[in-house]
């Protein structure tokens, strides 16, 4: 019998936790066959968030480091400059990367440290019950958007990759999103550059992955995926920023 | 090798060097500016890496992920910037993370000032981060003891897998004497097999971290922390003291503070005064058993420091009310006078105070 799929072995066997319907899982995967296919996941050391994906050590079946909310970019740094021929990366949260640890994001961009991110974008916390997010769009209901977010108030959603692409040292940035088959694809393919981005030594790299999230939007894992394409995929447009092999 | 004439701050960076360490992170702040300016460009030439950070929680978090790895790496700081740093201090205590954390204290709160404090005593002996943790603490008084506690400090956190803090003053920072660099004692310590250096596929993953959903498993986690901690107790207490036995008065003093003192004990002498000193080379582990050797003479304890009294708590522990404690303090980088503690001897001494 041929075997057409199996599960990653860049995957522990541990089950997830995620919410049924989140797309972290299929994040994941991503991530973890990427890691397999470039024959670097024995040397791929990778950081966890706080946030929904706090437990990520558990699943990638590399050596992980757990980071203190929002530092993984200044922890993956440390681990980069101590083992610079390692595969270095960080997995995080929009609460995580764009709140509390755009400083740490900034200027790892910034240095062009040679680590690759995996952004995940779902315009809400979700570990800590559904609060506002920077990236939650003008309008959306959390626990504390109450009323919708506000404008006014709290401006506008922050857009993490146009934002990175200005920086020199960023060089590899695309958006893309899990919500179909087909996207699930280019995000794969994304996520492959920017870990050839760091392989080649070229830089930073940043893939942001739009994200659902059932639970905390309060929606059936189908009609998430709808909410995502109608509402987040026009506000953060999918596509390449910045590409390593530009101008060459 | 002979002694050479050295800055406190420039010599930090030559002992940790020395000591091994590969990997500097930090952020410039004053009176510990010198340590990332020597490093920039002496760990290079060694062949290791100078990284300034954007700030200092990034550069205490870079220190985490370098330690993980299982690399010997530092950082320093003073005061405010070792605050900013207790969030990756309590994370990097909780994931058994070897590293050396230097603080060149200043006065405070907040900005306080640039000049020479001691008022992080408690920060640095009680925690400072969330959470039950114990950092190793090393009081320097010269520069020469600083070198000798930053060699064997890399060692203790190796040995431990915890951070260690080496808390000086402004003033060590700020001053120059001779110094010698003795080669450092080969210490036996255990292979870092618990680092994140990649599996090779060879071996399960290496998870470094702090987080414990279940509360049992927490629980087991800090009880073995504690176990820890208490065999730092037991083996790494270290103090200088003399004249217990017949001091009328005893001086406990650590740091810059203690030079000054033993002027004041000096002059206390000459007038016929009775004093012996107590000064604390671990902050944490904190000396206590020594106060059990004070004689009968001995009417009374002042403690002298650059705060408003924050080791007097250990130092009545220490004691546990056999004698009274009395303090002399100064804070916003005032330094204690010779004549103002002499001052205090006499008092004490003559049962006035």
């Amino acid at each position: 019998m041929t075997i057409v799929y199996e599960k990653s072995k860049g995957l522990t066997d541990v089950p997830f936790h995620y919410c049924p319907g989140c797309t972290h899982g299929v994040i994941h995967k991503l991530v973890a066959e990427t890691l397999v296919e470039l024959g670097v996941l024995g040397e791929a050391i990778g950081v966890a968030p706080v946030g929904c994906s706090v437990l990520a050590y558990n699943y990638f079946n590399c050596d992980m480091q757990e980071a203190a909310h929002g530092r993984a970019p200044a922890v993956a740094t440390g681990i980069k400059r101590a083992l610079p021929d390692k595969v270095v990366f960080t997995y995080q949260g929009d609460g995580d990367l764009a709140s509390i640890g755009s400083a740490e994001i900034v200027h790892a961009a910034h240095r062009a440290e040679k680590i690759t991110t995996i952004f995940v974008n779902n315009a809400i916390y979700g570990m800590t019950g559904g609060q506002m997010a920077p990236t939650t769009l003008v309008g959306q209901k959390t626990t504390t958007s109450p009323l919708g977010r506000d404008e006014d108030l709290c401006g506008r959603p922050i857009r993490i990759a146009e934002m990175l692409a200005t920086i020199n040292g960023a060089k590899f940035v695309e958006r893309v999103s899990v919500d179909t088959p087909a996207n699930v694809r280019k995000a794969k393919k994304a996520i492959k550059r920017a870990f050839e981005c760091q392989i080649k030594g070229e830089g930073f790299a940043i893939v942001e992955v739009l994200s659902s999230c059932p639970t905390n939007w309060g929606l059936t894992p189908v009609k998430a995926l709808d909410w995502l394409r109608d509402n987040m995929i026009p506000y953060y447009p999918l596509g390449n920023f910045r590409d390593f092999e530009e101008g060459k | 090798m002979s002694k050479v004439l050295m800055k406190g701050n420039e010599a930090v960076g030559a002992a940790a060097i020395k000591a091994g360490c590969k990997y500097f992170f930090g952020y410039p702040i004053t009176p510990s500016s010198e340590i990332p300016e020597y490093m920039s460009k002496a760990l290079p030439e060694a062949g290791g890496v100078f990284l300034q950070a954007e700030s200092e929680i990034a550069a205490i978090n870079m220190v985490y992920g370098a330690g993980g790895a299982g690399a010997r790496c530092m950082t320093a700081s003073s005061s405010p910037g070792i605050s900013l740093k207790q969030e990756g201090i309590t994370y990097a205590a909780g994931a058994e993370i070897p590293c050396v954390i230097v603080n060149m204290m200043r006065g405070g709160p907040g900005l306080g000032s640039i000049q020479p404090g001691q008022a992080d005593y408690f920060q640095s002996t009680r925690g400072g981060g969330n959470g039950d943790y114990r950092t190793l603490c090393y009081a320097p008084a010269s520069i020469q003891e600083i070198v000798d506690l930053i060699i064997m400090g890399f060692d203790k956190a190796d040995y431990y897998r915890n951070p260690v803090l080496i808390c000086a003053d402004g003033m060590i920072g700020q001053i120059m004497e001779a110094v010698e660099f003795k080669e450092p004692k080969k210490v036996d310590l255990p292979p870092k097999e618990w680092a994140t250096t990649g599996t090779k596929e060879e071996r399960k993953p290496n998870i470094i971290n702090s987080l414990y959903l279940q509360a049992e498993a927490l629980q087991i986690h800090n009880s073995n922390l504690e176990k820890k901690y208490k065999l730092m107790e037991e083996n790494e207490v270290m103090y200088e003291a003399y004249g217990l036995e017949e001091a009328e008065v005893v001086l406990v003093a650590y740091g810059t503070t203690s030079r000054i003192v033993k002027t004041a004990m000096k002059q206390a002498e000459q007038k016929g005064i009775k004093v012996g000193i107590i000064r604390p080379i671990t902050l944490w582990p904190f000396p206590y058993d020594v106060f059990n050797t004070i004689g009968n003479n001995a009417k009374g304890i002042l403690t002298v420091e650059m705060s408003a009294g924050q080791m007097v708590d250990d130092v009545k522990i220490g004691i546990a009310g056999k004698l009274p404690v009395y303090f002399n303090g100064t804070q916003g980088g005032m330094v204690p006078t010779p004549a103002s503690i002499l001052a205090d001897i006499e008092k004490i001494a003559g049962g006035t105070k």
